[in-house]
């Protein structure tokens, strides 16, 4: 392979980090304008969920997209997407819990105990905690193989979002009804995704 | 009786060009220009006819600080004009506003017909003329958990149904909205089984609180409120309260409606608002109340049980969702 100078392409990093700050900006000043529907607490809820989904699988996109255009930037674009949809997440969780139902636990649980959504996207999120927790360079380095290991479990959790989001929306994709487009594509991204992670088709991405 | 009904007659509603101040007017209008700016859909914006600085209030319009009987505040006009559920249009409830701008409902007729003796087909106009609409003030309580408080004008199904003299086979009352693709683009999904239709028992449909829907905020009804005549029915989930009628049935057996038969395990031909039978993906327990935080526990047959729940003594709810 050609050798190439070492570049840092710190601007590139900039730009990953406005992006994905991007829609938060957006959705705050809408909901300081009154411009987020008659129903503002479910698009804020809705939107922050959406991003945080976007957000974790592009994450999951940077191994695969590293491995086939050799571009060494996508390695470092990983963990701040990773870290971004957890903080979309933990936005999505909180608007749930706080503003939704604003903090009433009794009916929190009356309302979601027997929701198979409300479970799926709660394992999600929990998932996500530790690999936050992690996620910083002096953690990676004392936890070693370990580290790879647990983060393997963001797998898990794109599978548990996806499942969330296809339980949630207005929509059935078994009967191809309604609002299913989106889930849809997430549905497939992530499966791509994971396809991407094995073995064979590994090699095979490395070849072309 | 209840506040529902209004304390005036609607015979002694001024016309609007009379009454309405000239701020009034251009503050109606600014709200009529369809979400042309984004401050007309803002949750906390008033109504026009709540926040006019009217020294008497004025007949048929919405009085300051006016609620429906139990005390609840209405919404503002501007949201229940920009967050409707209206396939016909799209599944986006934002969009129908701006996509139903161009709905024309011009020399609209309704049909009725089936087992009555007098079947006829009438000019919305007519029947406006007709049966003299008065302002009703209903929660309307979505299947989807969110609910609003809306000063409808409508009147009673009642009227028109006697008139038509239902036969003594005619138990159900079936509805079936305009089918026209070209004018509904949602129509063109073809997952769907258009056109819209549903139905009632024919005493649930005699009762006083069902009503067509013909205004909102003392105005004509807003296309994407389902102009240009509708079904209000407060205590049933809001899908039960067909939009833009074209035919009226009686029928002996229990229609088919759209909802029930695309999922007949999550939407029965009953829907009654009921915060003990969950949707089978979520919970009907509580409600968030657009315009709030928070959410408020969902009332039985949304707070119309002393109107309404005689109908249903011989019904199992649980099994008849």
């Amino acid at each position: 392979m050609q050798r190439k100078k070492r570049r840092s392409y710190g601007w590139l990093q900039v730009c990953v980090h406005m992006a994905a700050l991007l829609p938060l900006a957006w959705l705050t000043w809408q909901a300081t304008q009154g411009a987020l529907t008659a129903n503002p607490i479910q698009a804020a809820e809705q939107r922050t969920g959406d991003t945080a989904i976007t957000l974790l699988l592009l994450s999951l996109a940077c191994t695969p997209l590293l491995t086939i255009t050799q571009f060494a930037p996508f390695q470092r674009f990983r963990r701040p997407l990773g870290v971004y949809a957890f903080l979309y997440a933990s936005i999505h969780f909180s608007l749930f819990v706080g503003l939704d139902y604003l903090f009433d636990f009794r009916a929190i649980w009356a309302d979601t105990s027997g929701k198979r959504y409300i479970w799926v996207g709660l394992a999600a999120f929990v998932g996500l905690i530790p690999l936050a927790a992690t996620s910083f360079t002096r953690m990676m380095r004392r936890m070693g193989k370990d580290w790879k290991r647990l983060h393997r479990v963001v797998y898990a959790v794109a599978v548990l979002a996806v499942i969330h989001f296809a339980w949630v929306v207005k929509g059935d994709l078994s009967r191809l009804q309604g609002d299913i487009a989106r889930p849809a594509l997430a549905v497939v991204v992530v499966a791509l995704l994971l396809a991407a992670r094995l073995p064979a088709v590994r090699k095979r991405l490395r070849r072309t | 009786m209840t506040r529902f009904r209004a304390n005036i007659p609607s015979s002694e509603i001024t016309p609007e060009s009379l009454y309405m101040s000239r701020r009034q007017w251009m503050k109606w209008a600014a709200v009529g220009a369809a979400g042309a700016t984004l401050a007309a859909c803002a949750p906390g914006s008033s109504s026009a006819g709540s926040s006019a600085p009217a020294a008497t209030p004025v007949k048929g319009t919405v009085i300051p600080g006016q609620t429906d009987e139990l005390g609840n505040k209405l919404n503002s006009l501007a949201d229940i004009t920009h967050y409707n559920n209206y396939y016909e249009f799209t599944t986006s409830k934002e969009d129908v506003a701006p996509m139903s701008t161009g709905f024309s409902t011009d020399g609209w007729q309704v049909e009725v017909g089936g087992l009555v003796n007098k079947p006829g087909k009438f000019s919305v106009d007519e029947l406006i003329k007709k049966y003299s609409p008065e302002e009703r003030i209903y929660r309307l309580r979505c299947v989807e958990a969110w609910s609003m408080v809306v000063p409808w004008m409508g009147f009673s199904l009642a009227k028109l149904l006697k008139d038509v003299e239902p036969q003594s086979g005619a138990q159900y009352v079936a509805f079936t909205t305009l089918q026209a693709p070209d004018r509904f683009p949602g129509q063109k999904d073809p997952s769907y089984p258009w056109p819209y239709s549903e139905g009632l028992r024919l005493d649930e449909a005699m009762n006083d609180l069902a009503i067509f829907g013909t205004g909102l905020y003392g105005k004509p009804l807003p296309a994407q409120d389902g102009a240009p005549i509708r079904l209000v029915v407060p205590w049933k989930y809001g899908f039960k309260s067909i939009k833009a009628i074209v035919t009226i049935d009686l029928v002996a057996e229990m229609p088919k409606t759209m909802w029930s038969s695309i999922a007949s395990n999550e939407y029965g031909f009953y829907a009654n608002v009921n915060p003990q039978v969950d949707h089978p993906r979520w919970s009907q327990a509580t409600e968030r109340r657009i315009g709030e935080l928070g959410r408020r526990p969902t009332l039985m047959f949304n707070g119309y049980a002393e109107q309404v729940a005689s109908l249903y003594t011989k019904l199992d709810l649980r099994a008849n969702y």
